[in-house]
Formats: C-alpha cells, sequence, structure tokens
C-alpha cells in the first residue's frame, strides 16, 4: 500500500486514484470510466456540485470537508472492537480497514474468494449510476466474493467491517446465490475514529433461491457510512433483508432491487436509532420488472436529540408487471422536539392490475402509555426505553432467526445504554 | 396528623386546562379499611384518581394529600407506586409490543428494589404469576400476550386486578372496574381484592353500582358531587342511592 496521504473532498480522492492508476487490482478501463463519473458528478451536496434528487435530504459535504488518510493497518484495536460484537458460532469474514484479514476469519465450508481473485468486477452497478458507487469503484480495493451452488444451504455467513483511524475504506463484495440455494449473510460494521466506510454489494439471487441479508451499522460516532447493495432476484427467488442503522455521524443505506423473474418477492426493512446530532438515511428502489411479484417494507426511526432520519422509498412497476403486491410503511418516533424526518415515498406504476399501497407516521411516545408504566413503578427512563423497544419490535420481529434477532436486541440495548450515559 | 395511617385528604382542588375540577375535597381513609366513592358522571371522581397517583395534566390548586404520614403530592408516579398506590384504571391502556409477563416482572421488581428488596428472575415470577391469574380465571395466555392489546373489556379489567394482586400496594384505587363485567367476573374481581384485605391494605373503590359493594362491603360510602364530598355514610348509603338515585339527594346537599 502507498504511503500515506492526507487530503480532502473530490478532488483528493481523485488524487490518490491517479496516484495508484496502474497499481489497483481488476479492469483498469472500468476504473477509469468510475473516475470520470465521479469527476463529474463530486461528492453529494459537496461544494459547487449540481443537486442531485437522489441526494436531496443527505448532503455528503462533511465528508467533502473531513481529512482522510488511505487505509492503515491497525493494532489492537481491531481485536478489541471485535470482541464487543454480538458474532455468532459462524464462519464469518473479517476486514480491517478494508482489507481481508485471513488470520481472524473462520471461512465457509464453500463458495468464499476475495473479490479481485473472480474475474467480475460488477455488471448490477456500472460506475457512473452513483457518485458514491463511482468512488468506490475507483478506489476499492478488497472485498468478498461470496458463491452459493446450485441447491446449497450456505447457512450463516458473517461479514465484518472493522475500521479505526480517519482512513476512507471502498469494500466490494458481490454475493451470488445459483438456483434453489440458500443464505443468510450477517454484515456488520464498526469501528473507532473518523473513517469513512463506502461499501459497494452486487446481488444475484438466481431463480428459486433465497438469501436473508442482515445489517448490523453500529460505527463509530465520528464515522461516515455509505452502503449501497444492488440486487437482482429471478423466479420464484427472495431477497429478504433487513438494517439496524446504529451508529456513525452521517450514513446512508441505499438498496436496489429489481424482480426480474415472476412470482419473486423483495423484503426491505429496517430500523434506525438515531441521536445526538446523528443523520441517518435509508433509500430504497424496488422494481417490479415481472409479474406477480412482491414487495414488502417497514421502516421504524427512532430519533432523539437533534438528530435527523431520512426515508426515501421508491417502488416501480413496469407495464407488464401485472399482479404486482407492494407495501411500504415507514413511521417515526420524535423523542425530542428537535428531532427530524423527512420522507418521500414515490410510487411509479405502468402496469393496471396491482396492488400497492404505502404509509408513513410521525408521533410523540404516547403520554398515557408513559403514565400508565410508571404508575405501575417503573421509572420514567425505563418506561421510555420500554415503549421505544415496543415501538422498534414490529420490524425487529422481521427477523426470522431468533439468534439473530437477539444480537440486534442487544445492540439496541447498547445503543440505548449509551443514550443514558 | 403525622400519625394517621393512611389516607389523608384536605382541601384538595385540581384544575385541567384552568378548569376546576376538585373543588375542596376532604376525605379519610385509614390503613385497613375499604371505602366506596361514588357520584354522577362528571362529579370528578377519576380525577381524583389520577391526581392520587400523579397523572401531571391536573394541577393540584390546593390542599393536601398524605398516604401514611407521606406527603404524596411531591412525588413522581414511580414514586407513588414504590409507597403503595396504585390505580385501577377505568379504560387500562394499550401496549402494542410489551409483554404482559415482561412488564408486569419489570414493575414488580421496579417497586421491589425500591423497597430494597431482591428482584425476582424470570421463573420465580411466572410461578407468582400463574397461580394469580389462575385465582382470577384469566385464560392461560394472559401472560404472553401484549399488554390489554386485543383485551375485551372485561379482561382488560381484570388484568387490573391481576397487577393488584401481583403488585401489592399498599392503596389500591379501583376506578369503576366493576364496569363491563358480568355478575361471575364481577365475583372473581370482588373476591380478589377480598383476598388481599388486611391491617396495611386499602381501597377506595370508585363505582356506579350497589352491585359491587354487595361483594366488596366497604366500611365507609362517600358521594361526590361537583369536586366536593357531599355526604358520606356507613354501606347502607350506597344502597339508599341505588334505590333513590343523586338527584334527591343532591337537592338535599345544596
Amino acid at each position: 500500500m502507498s504511503a500515506t496521504t492526507t487530503r480532502t473532498g473530490a478532488a483528493g480522492f481523485l488524487g490518490r486514484y491517479e496516484a495508484l492508476a496502474g497499481k489497483l487490482p481488476g479492469d483498469s478501463s472500468l476504473r477509469a470510466a468510475a473516475a470520470a463519473a465521479f469527476r463529474a458528478a463530486g461528492l453529494p451536496g459537496g461544494t459547487n456540485q449540481r443537486r442531485i434528487e437522489a441526494w436531496k435530504y443527505t448532503s455528503l459535504r462533511q465528508v467533502a470537508e473531513a481529512r482522510f488518510q488511505s487505509p492503515t493497518t491497525p493494532r489492537h484495536e481491531a481485536e478489541t472492537i471485535l470482541a464487543g460484537l454480538p458474532l455468532l458460532n459462524a464462519p464469518r469474514l473479517i476486514f480491517v480497514n478494508g482489507a481481508f484479514r485471513n488470520d481472524l476469519s473462520v471461512l465457509p465450508g464453500t463458495g468464499f474468494a476475495c473479490f479481485f481473485a473472480q474475474p467480475d468486477f460488477g455488471t448490477l452497478s456500472w460506475p457512473d449510476r452513483e457518485p458514491m458507487v463511482a468512488l468506490n469503484t475507483m478506489l476499492t480495493q478488497d472485498g468478498a466474493a461470496l458463491t452459493m451452488p446450485a441447491g446449497h444451504d450456505g447457512g450463516i455467513v458473517q461479514m465484518v467491517s472493522i475500521a479505526a483511524g480517519n482512513s476512507d475504506i471502498h469494500p466490494r463484495h458481490s454475493i451470488r446465490l445459483d438456483r434453489g440455494a440458500r443464505m443468510t449473510l450477517l454484515e456488520i460494521s464498526a469501528g473507532q475514529g473518523n473513517y469513512l466506510l463506502n461499501t459497494v454489494a452486487e446481488v444475484h439471487v438466481a431463480s428459486g433461491a433465497s438469501l436473508t441479508h442482515i445489517r448490523l451499522q453500529d460505527e463509530a460516532a465520528g464515522a461516515f457510512h455509505v452502503s449501497t447493495t444492488y440486487a437482482d432476484v429471478e423466479a420464484g427467488g427472495t431477497y429478504d433483508s433487513f438494517t439496524l442503522n446504529l451508529g456513525a455521524q452521517l450514513s446512508r443505506t441505499e438498496v436496489h432491487v429489481n424482480l426480474t423473474g415472476p412470482g419473486s418477492i423483495a423484503h426491505l426493512n429496517a430500523a434506525q436509532l438515531l441521536a445526538g446530532s446523528q443523520h441517518g438515511d435509508f433509500t430504497s428502489v424496488v422494481s417490479h420488472s415481472a409479474p406477480g411479484c412482491t414487495s414488502r417494507q417497514t421502516v421504524k426511526n427512532v430519533l432523539a436529540g437533534r438528530s435527523r432520519g431520512v426515508f426515501q422509498g421508491r417502488i416501480e412497476v413496469a407495464r407488464h408487471a401485472q399482479k404486482t403486491d407492494g407495501y411500504q410503511m415507514n413511521q417515526a418516533l420524535l423523542l425530542s422536539p428537535d428531532a427530524e424526518i423527512d420522507a418521500k415515498p414515490e410510487l411509479e406504476i405502468f402496469a393496471d392490475d396491482v396492488k400497492c399501497s404505502h404509509g408513513a407516521t410521525v408521533g410523540e411516545l404516547e403520554a398515557d402509555q408513559l403514565f400508565y408504566l410508571r404508575s405501575r413503578g417503573i421509572g420514567e427512563a425505563e418506561a421510555r426505553s420500554i415503549l421505544v423497544r415496543a415501538f422498534l419490535a414490529e420490524a425487529l420481529d422481521a427477523v426470522a432467526n431468533d439468534t439473530i434477532r437477539g444480537g440486534l436486541e442487544i445492540a439496541v440495548e447498547g445503543w440505548w445504554r449509551r443514550q443514558r450515559a | 396528623m403525622l400519625d394517621f395511617r393512611g389516607l389523608n385528604i384536605q382541601g384538595l382542588a385540581a384544575a385541567i386546562n384552568d378548569k376546576p375540577i376538585l373543588k375542596g375535597i376532604d376525605l379519610k381513609l385509614p390503613q385497613g379499611e375499604v371505602h366506596a366513592l361514588m357520584g354522577p358522571n362528571g362529579s370528578g371522581k377519576s380525577t381524583l384518581g389520577y391526581v392520587l397517583s400523579g397523572r401531571d395534566d391536573f394541577e393540584v390548586t390546593a390542599g393536601s394529600v398524605t398516604f401514611n404520614g407521606v406527603d404524596l403530592l411531591d412525588m413522581q408516579p414511580e414514586q407513588r407506586a414504590a409507597a403503595g398506590v396504585f390505580l385501577a384504571f377505568q379504560a387500562p391502556i394499550e401496549l402494542p409490543g410489551v409483554n404482559n409477563a415482561n412488564f408486569l416482572r419489570t414493575a414488580l421488581n421496579a417497586v421491589r428494589r425500591a423497597h430494597g428488596e431482591s428482584e425476582l428472575d424470570a421463573v420465580q415470577f411466572l410461578k407468582l404469576a400463574r397461580a394469580e391469574t389462575k385465582r382470577l380465571a384469566m385464560p392461560d395466555d394472559t401472560l404472553k400476550r401484549n399488554v390489554n392489546v386485543g383485551f375485551s373489556g372485561g379482561e382488560k379489567k381484570r388484568n387490573e386486578v391481576l397487577q393488584v394482586a401481583i403488585l401489592r400496594p399498599k392503596l389500591a384505587i379501583l376506578d369503576e372496574t366493576d364496569s363491563g363485567l358480568d355478575i361471575d367476573a364481577l365475583k372473581i374481581v370482588a373476591d380478589g381484592v377480598n383476598a388481599l384485605r388486611g391491617p396495611d391494605f386499602s381501597a377506595l373503590v370508585i363505582t356506579h353500582h350497589q352491585r359491587l359493594l354487595e361483594h366488596l362491603v366497604p366500611n365507609r360510602v362517600h358521594v361526590l358531587a361537583d369536586g366536593r364530598i357531599v355526604r358520606s355514610g356507613g354501606p347502607e348509603l350506597a344502597r339508599e342511592l341505588e334505590k333513590s338515585g343523586y338527584a334527591g339527594l343532591m337537592a338535599e346537599a345544596v
């Protein structure tokens, strides 16, 4: 890895790319195209950039103004952070500051390769699709390629990103499930410092295959987290995802699912718990491109302090995607008068025989419920915590695996303790 | 005065949004006794229950309330619960996403902690809770369901009495706990409260009906009208009201 440099803004990222050009793995023409796209687009919300509708509520100005270093190899922090995570006794792929760490990992029996050991740089995320995807494509150096063969049940695989310091990290993952394969991917990110984690994952679910994709974002308080996932799902396949956003000063989780085969299913559930001046953005686009597909989405936001939550949810139904069944619900619980939610649901329907509904609620804790709990002897802080967890329960209940849900509940408890401390 | 064991309300006045509801209530409920509080709709019975348990949308404008010599009005709702005060709600609150058993155990352990007692673990608690649900003839899934969610009117009322049985308050204020109960359920609820009667248990039973008071016989009956106690008497007062209604009595009071 090249010498540490400190740099700022889009120009800094481009300068680093130019210094590394020719030394980076993979298709160099794709990298060059990405660099051109990133040069044109810049960081959303950065200085002198045109306004991008997809980034209407989230600005990366802080990222543009922050000073990042090329990734270093931290010493002991990684092990300490890792020890604090709710990991399961299952295969784990550990990345530290973006680099795969074989010594800390437990490989799955089947289907793991390092990203650049496989030929496919990316087919779903063409470089100019999103500015942050362009940035990732330009600078990525490592990631995981998981490929489950037809009919294989891969069980649970954990993929963990540990970051320390003030690096910018651009992991690139590829998840492929062949016909009838199954897997649960538990993706966890955590760290210490003021780093930028900018992940891109491409997911392909072949016909009859089923991927459960759980994300736990519990980054350091000073971190920036951007995660972009592209998934396509063939006939009868299922992409069942749940995202829990707890950490980072700014996070953006963006999921694009394309239901390409008849009868395919997507679940895009999420919960965000934000406090202080945290900003959390959950953005999704579901494309119903074939008939008879189902999408389900419940997103719950708990917003304390001066935090700001963003939900953007778009459902697109193609002309021939008859019998589409789409449901979307976004709910926000405001724990403080200074917290804020911006919600932008969008339905774009070109077929005529579809069932699509969406809804949104914004509210505070119910005074009656708080008083009821307190009148039974439960202190105010505990009563509030009980009601917040009850609000979240419906979202967490979407996680079918008891052990994983238990781990997420522990992470929520940890968040709650940090707020009280 | 400090030696008085029980609830001592003196000159209590309270308002909501500047509208006076309680206009000077004097009531002494000695520990060990059960008193009934009757009166027409809108007379302030439920307000009194809320004010005693610390709901903050009511403003106390005058008077004092002590329980076993301790000033209640200075306390937060959870502190009043720890002091032994319990309000059975007229319309129990639904808590979607909150498991009834967890709720009851959290409440019991909060009260036990406040008393310096050890907390009950899940196993110890369930043993206790199952025995009480059985005694109150409640369905087996009561503890597994979310608090009051999907409960019938009668089930909600019984769930309040279940809380009385588990939390063992020193002063239970039952706000129309009998309404919505059939005769069998009424008897079960009355038996449940009667079982707690003893030297360190008192109850203020808010009701419209003599029926409950046949099973749960009060030491005294008070009639509240327009924010004041207009009459007090023995159990026979409830029977008299059942026959002649409040109208005659209020004409008499004026």
